[in-house]
């Protein structure tokens, strides 16, 4: 009997330390004899410092060293660039001149004794500039679009048959342009950094989605060996993607506890998450559709335009799904950039695909009306059968089945198709339904497992874990590949001296850190058959490899029950087994198949018809993402994405004001996001979906599609309760009041 | 933070005698520690009165009397004032959030500060903050901005919910300072931004507020407030309003009505009341009496939709009221 732990709901296995405290994050780490540094950020949008008066400062109570550009160490910057960096373009070099490129960006640091010596000195500092108006409206008409540059990486223009011709002739059409809004992604933990330099060695705990990338980057910034720095971040409070790039405050950190010779915290204010940690950039896109009279999709247009820093053309999948979604001969997408001086975006769940799916499904919603087909059938009559834009098979596709059970669990029979159809008393009613889906992307990962002789496990990878579970879920696959009880193992992740692992996001962790941790415990296996039967003292000396069965922590002959346990094997051995493992998706068959998740999204909402206010009353989501490790940990993961695309369709705008490109609502009052009475009866469901070709594990990933298709499922659901389509997100109040 | 004193005097004399020398009274903290932090507030001295005797909850004839260190969620609660006040109850339920509530005193609350984001951006101009700066708001972005009572140098909303509740229901304040006590409508404690939008209340120097007394009607229990907001909870009202009604035979005898969210201080509005007395308890009565609201209102370059939204939401509010049983 094999103990079968992937597909439990196991609870997580870090809760405990969570609940009571012990997990201890980033700026936790307190170093004996550390100062605290404040960042002091640009006041204009545009400009040069002329002046910082830094002699009062200085003297100020507590204050131990003052860095601005005048007095910084001349910093490496070294080229350096990861997937997750900006192909084209230069990152930010902080305190290396006089330049400012946008409002908020760093031009001092402080370094006190306390956190309140340093707080009240950066207040207190004068910087003069010379500053020029920014340009930070993608809709001014100064503004331009730019082709990105993309590097090679992907093409911001595809296209098959004649688009723009077959929508024109098309019996049916749809032309319509979206907006979205800017969003910061506000995880509750603010960005921390502790550096600490021993020598010429760092050791920096510091908040990161990526470790190893962080300390690349930081290597590559002060032109260092990478094996002299060690990044520590065991817990994440939340990141959705801010933490997935190493940012300046990281550098700052760094620079000052090695100008002041100890070591050094920085914690970013609220604020200041609003400035250098990039933000889901607004977007602007226009989708035009082509049908015939019975809803076959015969052209799509879709043309987006992100904004970006002017030193760094910050690219996402904004029209990739278009190209693969539905089936139709003639689709032409096509990706342009708005540069703007501001500090450059960055990837927020769902990336791209959350944005542009926005605009998808808010065109079809839209086509179906002007149909008079449900929406629902509308997508199965368009379903493909293969990837379109690839001309491959898809390697799962069950977007069908997630939109037959998500309509019976929602009971989308009982909507009347008309808009203004439904009430609830005076209260208009609306449902609406969207498609969500995501890349199944994976990336080489590396794990180590160390069997101990007193029968548990250790499991490291330098993963994170800003919230899915990854802990638990990886605990999972190693208690599972090993025939153990998930008690046994001791996974440990958060440390860039563990084996390497793809960034935290894209929803590829489980796919490629998962596959990994099970290659590693394999190889272990193989380890202790290897020992188990060159020994011949052993019971099962000289049995062949194929003979052998592990089960129960034990390893046996096929058929036989008792066999010798691992444990024993181990104290034999004298040391530890170690073995690594690593994966990576077989080239031949990425080459071969399509790969991606779907999902299909219900919402109900309620719109007061005299004072508009829109609240959702349920959101139902059925998803195929192939195997589900954990129900309880991927039931989880939906309902915050719920919660995160509620937020983008009806509350998240970071709003700049124009004169200077100051983010007026860089609060946590003022910046809206779903509060707990905001959140209404949220369900997710899975189909059953066996997928062989995405990897070992047969997982798609999670976290991203979470989010995307909620924010149209919610657009679509306050068109059919109004009859008033809002093109531009978040949709608030004085949108819907003359509906 | 800038470093300061404090102290806990014992008796209200102590307490006052200090606020006269030039200390600020703190009792929930939650306004003026929130913007010490930032440095938008910046005293030397604090007086913390949460020693004085200044609690509790009482009921004198047809009065209910609140006193100024009453915590909002402990008002909120209690039975007396659902019972007799329900407006006040579910005008503070409807603000800030549980942990503020639980901290928050009524006193303080009268006197908190506005929302506007570039009143707490030391970088932006503000005639609030800094006299003679500017305003950066009328250019900037006033999305939430008054549309009622504003001048050329300040446009901010007064924030709080249950003074909209108060000025309504013609509730006074009882205060005490240097040269004795005296009593006056709440109304009057809020002055219009005119020239001097840094003035923002007509306590003397040194005065402390005791209580508040709200006197029963026959409107008292047939009352709703009404806040809309982009979101459930935690924010603060687009439009707010506070509706009244006392009914006879179907038949409108006397109404109070106030608004939150459009006017520079807590807005009573009195030609509307006038307008629904004698009317029937029907919504034309309150669609004609609300049109009256908006005369006189500047909307700025972002907040329009509040021109329509006010009488909306002051209909609505009327009908809650109205169908209270
Ligand atoms: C994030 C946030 C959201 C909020 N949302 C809302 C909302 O939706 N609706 C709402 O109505 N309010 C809201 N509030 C405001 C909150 O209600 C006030 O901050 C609170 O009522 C102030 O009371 P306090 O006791 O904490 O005052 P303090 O901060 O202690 O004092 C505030 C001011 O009053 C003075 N003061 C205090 N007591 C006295 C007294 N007895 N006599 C004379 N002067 C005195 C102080 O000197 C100070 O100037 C919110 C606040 C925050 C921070
Ligand atoms: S509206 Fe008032 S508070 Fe806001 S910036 Fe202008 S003066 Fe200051």
């Amino acid at each position: 009997m094999t103990v079968s732990t992937i597909g439990n709901p196991m609870t997580r296995v870090d809760g405990r330390a969570k609940v009571t405290g012990r997990a201890r994050y980033a700026a936790d780490f307190n170093q004996p004899g550390q100062l605290y540094a404040v960042i002091v950020s640009a006041t204009v949008g545009l400009g040069r410092i002329t002046g910082i008066q830094a002699a009062e400062v200085e003297r100020m109570p507590g204050v131990v060293a003052l860095i601005t550009h005048r007095n910084a160490e001349k910093l490496a910057y070294l080229p350096h660039k990861a997937g997750i960096d900006p192909a084209t373009g230069e990152r930010l070099h902080v305190l290396q001149d006089d330049t400012v490129r946008f409002y908020g960006q760093p031009v001092a640091l402080v370094v006190a004794d306390t956190l309140d010596h340093a707080e009240r000195a950066a207040t207190a500092l004068r910087v003069t500039y010379e500053a020029r108006p920014p340009l930070v409206d993608p809709m001014d008409p100064k503004a331009e679009s730019i082709v990105p540059d993309t590097r090679g990486r992907v093409s911001p223009d595809r296209a098959r048959g004649d688009a723009d011709k077959a929508v024109a002739g098309a019996p049916v059409t749809l032309d319509a342009t979206y907006e979205m809004a800017r969003e910061n992604h506000n995880p509750m933990e603010p960005h921390a950094t502790i550096a600490a330099w021993s020598g010429d060695r760092l050791t920096l705990w510091s908040k990161s989605q990526y470790l190893v990338n962080e300390q690349a980057e930081i290597a590559a910034v002060f032109g260092m060996p990478v094996e002299n720095i060690e990044v520590i971040c065991p817990f994440i409070g939340g990141a959705f993607g801010t933490s997935l790039r190493t940012w300046p405050h990281v550098t700052l950190a760094a620079l000052a506890a090695r100008q002041v010779g100890k070591p050094v915290k920085l914690v970013l204010t609220r604020k200041q998450m609003f400035f250098t940690t990039g933000h889901r950039p607004r977007t602007l896109q226009r989708v035009a559709l082509g049908a015939t009279n019975d809803g076959k999709l015969t052209g799509v247009v879709h043309e987006g335009t992100g904004e970006t820093s002017r030193y760094e053309q910050f690219m996402e999948a904004l029209t990739a799904v278009t190209d693969y979604l539905y089936s139709c001969p003639n689709v032409r997408t096509q990706y342009r950039l708005t540069e703007l001086d501001t500090g450059t975006p960055n990837h927020m769940r769902g990336p791209g695909e959350a944005s542009g799916i926005f605009a998808l499904e808010s065109a079809m919603d839209e086509l179906s009306y002007k149909l008079g087909i449900d929406p629902i059938e509308l997508r199965r009559r368009n379903e493909p059968e293969k990837d379109e834009a690839e001309n491959k098979p898809f390697s799962s596709r069950s977007l069908m089945q997630c939109y037959a059970l998500g309509a019976e669990r929602f009971g989308w029979a009982r909507r009347t198709p008309e808009p203004r159809s439904m009430r609830d008393g005076r209260l208009l009613i609306g449902m609406g339904a969207a498609t969500a889906t995501y890349p199944a992307f994976h990336a080489p990962a590396n794990a180590r497992v160390r069997l101990l002789a007193d029968g548990t496990v250790e499991v490291e990878a330098a993963a994170s874990d800003m919230g899915p579970g990854t802990y638990t879920s990886m605990t999972q696959v190693a208690a599972e590949t090993l025939g153990l009880p998930p008690e046994r193992i001791r996974f440990r992740l958060g440390r860039s001296s563990y084996p390497q692992t793809p960034s935290h996001g894209g929803s590829w962790t489980m796919a490629s850190v998962g596959s990994a941790i099970q290659a590693a415990c394999i190889e272990a296996q193989a380890q202790v058959s290897r020992l188990a039967t060159a020994d011949s003292a052993s019971p099962l000396y000289n049995v062949a490899a194929g003979e052998l069965e592990w089960s129960d922590g034990r390893l046996r002959r096929r058929g036989e029950t008792t066999g010798i346990s691992y444990r024993e094997i181990v104290a034999k051995a004298g040391a530890p087994i170690e073995a690594d493992g690593s994966a990576q998706r077989d080239p031949e068959v990425a080459e071969r198949y399509s790969m991606h998740s779907f999902g299909a999204v219900f919402a109900e909402v309620a719109v007061d018809p005299d004072v508009g206010t829109i609240r959702v009353r349920r959101i139902v989501g059925a998803y195929g993402i192939g195997r589900v490790v954990n129900p309880l940990l991927a039931r989880s993961q939906c309902t915050g994405g719920m919660i995160g695309g509620m937020g983008m369709a009806l509350m998240e705008r970071t709003v700049l004001d124009s004169r200077d490109g100051r983010p007026v609502n860089a609060h946590m009052a003022d910046y809206l996001m779903p509060v707990n009475l905001d959140i209404p009866e949220l369900d997710a469901h899975f189909v059953d979906e066996v997928d062989p070709h995405v990897n070992a594990l047969g997982v798609k990933g999670l976290g991203e599609i979470a989010l995307v298709g909620t924010a149209p499922a919610i657009a679509n659901a306050v068109f059919h309760a109004t009859g008033t389509r809002v093109r531009s997100l978040p949709i608030h109040i004085e949108d819907v009041l003359t509906a | 933070m800038l470093p300061f004193t404090m102290e806990k005097p014992e008796s209200a004399e102590a307490a006052i005698a200090a606020a006269a020398g030039g200390a600020r009274y703190i009792a929930g903290g939650t306004t003026l520690v929130d913007l010490m932090r930032e440095e938008v507030e910046r005293p030397e001295r604090l007086v913390d009165i949460n020693a004085l005797p200044l609690g509790g909850i009482r009921v004198e004839g047809d009065d209910l009397v609140i006193g100024a260190l009453a915590r909002m969620s402990e008002v909120a609660a209690d039975r007396n004032v659902q019972r007799l006040q329900p407006l006040i109850a579910e005008s503070l339920i409807e603000g800030a959030s549980p942990q503020l509530r639980n901290m928050a005193s009524m006193g303080g609350n009268m006197l908190q500060r506005v929302r506007c984001p570039y009143f707490r951006m030391l970088d932006a101009g503000c005639n609030k903050r800094t006299p003679g700066s500017g305003c950066a708001a009328i250019d900037g972005l006033n999305a939430g901005h008054a549309i009622l009572g504003t001048s050329e140098h300040c446009v901010a909303t007064h924030p709080s919910d249950v003074a909209v509740a108060l000025v309504a229901l013609d509730a006074t304040m009882r205060v005490r300072g240097p040269e004795g006590e005296r009593s006056f409508p709440i109304e009057e404690l809020f002055r219009l931004p005119g020239d001097t939008p840094h003035l923002e209340h007509t306590l003397l120097p040194g005065e402390l507020i005791v209580e508040l007394r709200v006197p029963g009607g026959p409107y008292s229990r047939r009352a709703r407030y009404l806040k809309v907001r982009d979101r459930a909870s935690y924010e603060f009202a687009l439009v707010s309003a506070a509706a009244a009604l006392s009914v006879e035979g179907g038949v409108i005898r006397e109404a109070r009505l106030a608004v939150g969210g459009v006017g520079t201080r807590p807005w009573r509005l009195r030609d509307c009341e006038a307008a629904l007395v004698g009317k029937r308890l029907e919504r034309p009565a309150f669609e004609a009496a609300a049109h009256l609201a908006t005369q006189g209102a500047r909307p700025l370059q972002h907040n329009h939709f509040k021109v329509e939204l006010l009488p909306r939401t002051i209909v609505r509010a009327l009908e809650m009221a109205g169908e209270v049983a």
